[in-house]
């Protein structure tokens, strides 16, 4: 069996092992030596990011390190096993993670590597098949060249053809090549970038997206009013290439510091620690509309929530993705998301747990989803007013009961739920490899 | 006086080089390059044949292509698609809507001229 041991002895053996003083490890990781100390000797319990952080210092997986860690190590050689269509029993899992450890961690290193790998391949699929920027420029290719070739065909078998018409057709061919080769120096371009499936961009509100991940959704200078803040950070926006991309940046800022001067920084950060980050209490509090409020808490970065907006139409206008919750990049979203719902509802604030789930099926994430849809813009008197919803994700604050969570996916192309009522089309994932 | 053919595309072209040698083959040709306003076009020439686009500027081919079929002085016309598109969903979603003929880019002049000759005398 599996010897027990405590999270704070097991962090210990095995910063011996590695050969790290106590005291450089616990500067690596943020922390006193003394406090280290104590979470070694077992009288401080220790979790979430710290624990993280050890990890990742100690080249461990963090499972094997927590409280629980054997249990949580066979569950996850467990799930390795299922991945690859494998039934592996309880006892010949526990066996091998008592007799060889160091390959236990190995095999759910490898797991989780076979996860990312997924991550990436539905990525670049689903932006092969959803993404705009690139049809339009296959198009434009494969129009060019037909266009080419139709004239060219012409020039060389038309053995009379009238002078006009010849020079038309010369001309014709000398544009279509200049055409082509800016289509296809665009197309390298984009198929340079594909292989990082991260930082590409393609759209304007993808420009946006990687300006306001750059600052982590966060500008001091827009907190402390300074004047042409907007601009300055506009000007100096290398994300932002196209015109469209600056102007809904523009309008984002603009809204942000509309937002900062109703929730000022200090007085945001000083209730958020009193009562929570509970967004309806919070705008009560500071008597703004939900949705501002939502805005607001995702601003702040100690906080790392997710935000999503959307129009009436469920097109995404926004996405802040919080950690573990995907967020698709092309293609439709999960309909099932709370901020759908909010569209059906307007008005109506609504909290719901929610999961979504791991790679291949497994690992499922909790969430807390806060959502509401509200007037943006009024038509005038006995018009319909435009509407836009908008989410706030956090990660779920306390245990829930399976009853109480709500299962939702990403977008069906990349979610294993293969039974679920709300599926658009077939999805690409399997539940095994 | 020849045959008469519509030809709905929105790339010049391609519009050119393709007049032309429908011309040379007898053809009179006829062309428009806007979805929206396509089947205006193809009610008025009441042609033999419609060369027809999927992605136009406004209404896409297949759109116009479902109004043809659903059009009493059209419905009989063959239709040619042209699409950049190849995959096996568009080709069976044209057919299904009504398409004669399928042509995907980029095409030779021989391979139009005896597609459009196949359809108008099978």
């Amino acid at each position: 069996m599996v010897e027990r041991t405590l999270a704070g002895s097991r962090i210990r053996e095995r910063r011996i092992a590695q050969g790290v003083r106590q005291a450089d490890l616990a500067e690596d990781v943020g922390i006193s030596p003394s406090y280290l100390n104590l979470i070694e000797h077992n009288k401080r319990r220790i979790g979430g990011k710290l624990l993280q952080a050890l990890a990742q210092r100690l080249e461990v997986e963090p499972a094997l390190l927590a409280e629980g860690a054997e249990q949580a190590v066979i569950a996850r050689l467990g799930n390795v096993a299922a991945r690859l269509g494998e039934e592996i029993g309880m006892a010949e899992s526990t066996a091998f993670a008592g007799r060889f450890p160091n390959w236990a961690n190995l095999m759910i290193r490898a797991g989780r590597r076979i996860d990312e790998l997924e991550r990436t391949v539905e990525t670049l699929t689903d932006r092969l098949t959803h993404d705009p920027h690139l049809a339009a420029t296959l198009h434009e290719v494969l129009s060019t060249v037909t266009a080419i070739r139709s004239t060219a065909s012409i020039l060389s078998d038309t053995r009379e053809i009238e002078p006009e018409w010849r020079d038309r057709f010369h001309r014709n061919i000398n544009e279509d090549a200049a055409r082509l080769a800016d289509g296809a120096q665009a197309l390298v371009g984009f198929l340079d970038g594909a292989g990082d499936a991260q930082s590409e961009v393609s759209s304007p509100q993808e420009e946006v997206a990687g300006f306001l991940s750059a600052y982590g959704w966060h500008f001091p200078a827009l907190e402390e009013a300074r004047a042409h803040a907007a601009e300055t950070y506009l000007n100096g926006a290398t994300q932002l290439r196209s015109a469209s991309a600056l102007a809904i940046a523009g309008k984002y800022l603009e809204c942000y510091a509309d937002d900062a001067r109703q929730m000022p920084l200090a007085e945001l950060r000083r209730v958020v620690a009193e009562i929570g980050a509970e967004p309806l209490a919070l705008a009560t509090h500071f008597g703004v509309d939900l949705a501002a409020m939502m805005r607001r808490l995702a601003t702040l970065p100690e906080l790392g929530l997710g935000l999503v907006i959307c129009d009436a139409s469920g097109t995404m206008l926004y996405s802040k993705p919080a950690d573990g919750f995907t967020i698709p990049r092309f293609g439709a979203m999960c309909p099932l998301w709370p901020l759908f719902q909010a569209l059906s509802r307007p008005m109506m604030p609504l909290a719901q747990t929610v999961a979504q789930p791991g790679r291949g099926g497994m690992s499922e994430t909790v969430f807390e989803a806060y959502a509401v849809a509200q007037p943006v813009l009024s038509a005038g008197y006995g018009q319909e007013p435009l509407m836009e919803a908008t989410m706030l994700i956090a990660p779920a604050p306390v245990e829930r009961s399976a009853a109480q969570i709500r299962p939702i996916g990403a977008s069906c192309r990349i979610c294993p739920r293969e039974t679920c009522a709300a599926r658009r089309e077939p999805s690409i994932v399997s539940s095994r490899l | 006086m020849g045959k008469t053919v519509v030809l709905v595309e929105d790339e010049p072209n391609i519009i050119e080089a393709i007049s032309f040698i429908l011309s040379r083959d007898g053809w009179t040709v006829h062309t428009h390059s806007n979805g929206d306003t396509a089947l205006a076009v193809l009610e008025t020439r009441a042609p033999d044949l419609i060369v027809l686009d999927v992605m136009l500027p406004g209404r896409s081919g297949l759109e116009i292509l479902s109004d043809i079929r659903a059009h009493t002085a059209l419905a009989q016309t063959p239709v040619m698609m042209l699409t950049a598109r190849g995959q096996t969903k568009d080709r069976e979603r044209a057919l299904e809507l009504g398409a004669n003929r399928y042509m995907t880019k980029p095409f030779s002049n021989a391979e139009v001229l005896v597609a459009v000759r196949e359809l108008v005398d099978p």
